[in-house]
């Protein structure tokens, strides 16, 4: 179609790529950099000088290890939940509820992706508080009490945050599924449960797990949701957060761990084409 | 498909309560901002409009209102030009690199918002020696971009090559064929990835946080520096109603969109 087609690619991308390059990846690698650096612990100015002990302090103390697996469980928990609550309802939207009603059903699942972060967890806020609070008043008469500020609101919270996240690839996914496949299933005797089962879930796999890089990956970063629903609960981001003033080469020698999960699992999972459903 | 009474009536609930556990904790808030009880104790004990007029006449609101719409307008105008820039060369040309670029593009959403943020912040304070607007927007814009071009991308995929190839054959030069072709192909595209940009960068708070200046309150900012306060809980309570009120009209617009397009 060009001349030189080459050529045409390279002008097209270089100004994205070097904005990408210089501001983004620059910045990782000069965080990278940081980590492997010394500090003046009377001044929290950082020292150019090669250390490694930010890592060995990372990977030997047994409090940062216990934090890494309590936000690794958060955020597989989460994870599990969003695709649990996700798959049936894009499944209904994209497969069974007539076709004229689609759009109003995603734009109803929508609509809280447009409302704020702080929102969302603002309104569980009032959902979780102890005594005073929503869920309290609606558990109180049946003997139980609202679990409070901690994981579980953590947990559920990061949830309501992501779903959206999910939902979104997954109804993309199954809506794109040719009808002959499912009428061709149902032709060779398959029931519906199994049909889902073994054709429609295969087959959106890959949108499956383009969600869960965003609710693991987004689950993994956060901060601010700990801050406001977890009462004493800390995940890896407060562990950042807090040294990122006092000790900057400790902080991202910490904020390191989530980059390399991501990449590890951004590298297992992209085999299976699911970068291309982000 | 066609699927039994009992498989139904499981999903109609699935729905069911998927909606609930989506719109009860946002609808709370919306009754709460008419609240009389300044903690805002369930039940509610009684109705009053006092909050909505202490917060239409609030100047750190309006201030950081408008601060979070120019820093959202700026960063997605970036993000429309570099992120469709992007988009058509790595789908439409194969290059040396192409699949290791298309992985680099993601990143800035795949990883979380907190490396992001203290990577730009140990940056940006060490060569601008001070945070401020523009290093905000500039936070926003690396994001904004992977938005518009997973969006732009999809599109071009689609689309594949034909159409601009029969373009050409019938004798366009290369911008008449992206003028009467491509563009309003890949129009509905960018007006997404824009509204989807534009709605990110207005809501977020994690890199902002690590790339404003002294003084450069954004909205989500001002919200979580007034959320633990307890005589300001009333205010904050009507800013999060407000904004939920208005999440509803972009979906209307996108709705229409997608809507014209089939």
């Amino acid at each position: 179609m060009q001349r030189n087609p080459k050529a045409r690619a390279l002008s097209l991308i270089s100004l994205p790529l070097a904005w990408l390059l210089i501001i983004y990846i620059g910045s990782l690698f000069a965080l990278f950099i940081t980590s492997i650096w010394k500090i003046d612990t009377f001044t929290s100015k950082v020292i150019r000088e090669f250390t490694l002990q930010n890592f060995i302090d990372v990977f030997t103390d047994r409090a940062y290890f216990n934090v890494t697996i309590r936000t690794l469980v958060v955020a597989i928990s989460v994870t599990l939940i969003c695709a649990l609550i996700a798959i049936p309802m894009a499944f209904f939207m994209a497969r069974v509820a007539r076709p004229r009603s689609r759009p109003v059903l995603i734009a109803l699942v929508l609509t809280p992706l447009w409302a704020s972060y702080l929102v969302k967890i603002y309104a569980w806020r009032t959902m979780f508080y102890p005594d005073t609070g929503f869920l309290n008043w609606l558990i109180s008469p049946l003997g139980g009490s609202s679990p409070g500020f901690g994981m579980v609101a953590v947990i559920i919270g990061l949830s309501y945050l992501w779903l959206p996240y999910m939902v979104l690839p997954i109804y993309a996914g199954m809506e794109k599924l040719p009808n002959s496949v499912l009428d061709a299933a149902a032709d060779l005797g398959a029931k519906p449960g199994r049909t889902f089962a073994e054709v429609v879930l295969p087959i959106t796999l890959p949108a499956i797990i383009a969600g869960s890089i965003f609710t693991f990956s987004l689950s993994m970063g956060d901060y601010i949701t700990v801050q406001i629903l977890g009462g004493t609960f800390q995940m890896l981001g407060n562990v950042v957060y807090q040294n990122f003033s006092l000790n900057l080469p400790f902080a991202s020698a910490v904020a390191l761990i989530p980059v390399i999960i991501m990449i590890i699992y951004l590298g297992s999972v992209r085999k299976t084409g699911a970068l291309d459903n982000l | 498909m066609k699927l039994s009474r009992v498989a139904k009536r499981f999903l109609l609930t699935i729905m069911a309560i998927g909606f609930t556990f989506i719109y009860l904790p946002l609808l709370l808030v919306v009754i709460n901002s008419f609240n009389t009880n300044k903690s805002f104790a369930w039940p509610p004990t009684g109705f009053t409009t006092e909050w909505w007029s202490k917060a239409a006449v609030n100047e750190g609101i309006r201030d950081a209102v408008m601060r979070s719409l120019l820093t959202a307008l700026i960063a997605t105008t970036i993000a429309l030009i570099l992120g469709s820039l992007a988009a058509a060369a790595i789908t439409r040309y194969d290059f040396f690199g192409r699949d290791t670029i298309s992985l680099l593009f993601v990143l800035p959403i795949a990883l979380p918002g907190i490396v992001t943020g203290i990577a730009l912040n140990n940056v940006f304070t060490n060569f601008f020696g001070k945070l401020t607007f523009f290093t905000i927007v500039i936070g926003h814009a690396t994001f904004c971009i992977v938005v518009v071009f997973n969006n732009v991308a999809a599109r071009y995929r689609r689309l594949g090559v034909n159409l601009q190839e029969a373009s050409m054959d019938l004798g366009a030069n290369r911008f008449t064929t992206f003028r009467l072709v491509t563009f309003p192909l890949i129009r509905n595209a960018l007006v997404a990835g824009g509204l989807l940009a534009f709605g990110l960068s207005f809501d977020e708070i994690i890199v902002t946080t690590f790339t404003a200046g002294a003084g450069q309150t954004t909205l989500p900012i001002w919200i979580f520096q007034n959320l633990f306060r307890p005589n300001q809980a009333p205010i904050v309570n009507v800013v999060a109603a407000a904004l939920i009120l208005i999440s509803i009209l972009p979906i209307y617009f996108s709705q229409r969109l997608t809507a014209d397009k089939e």
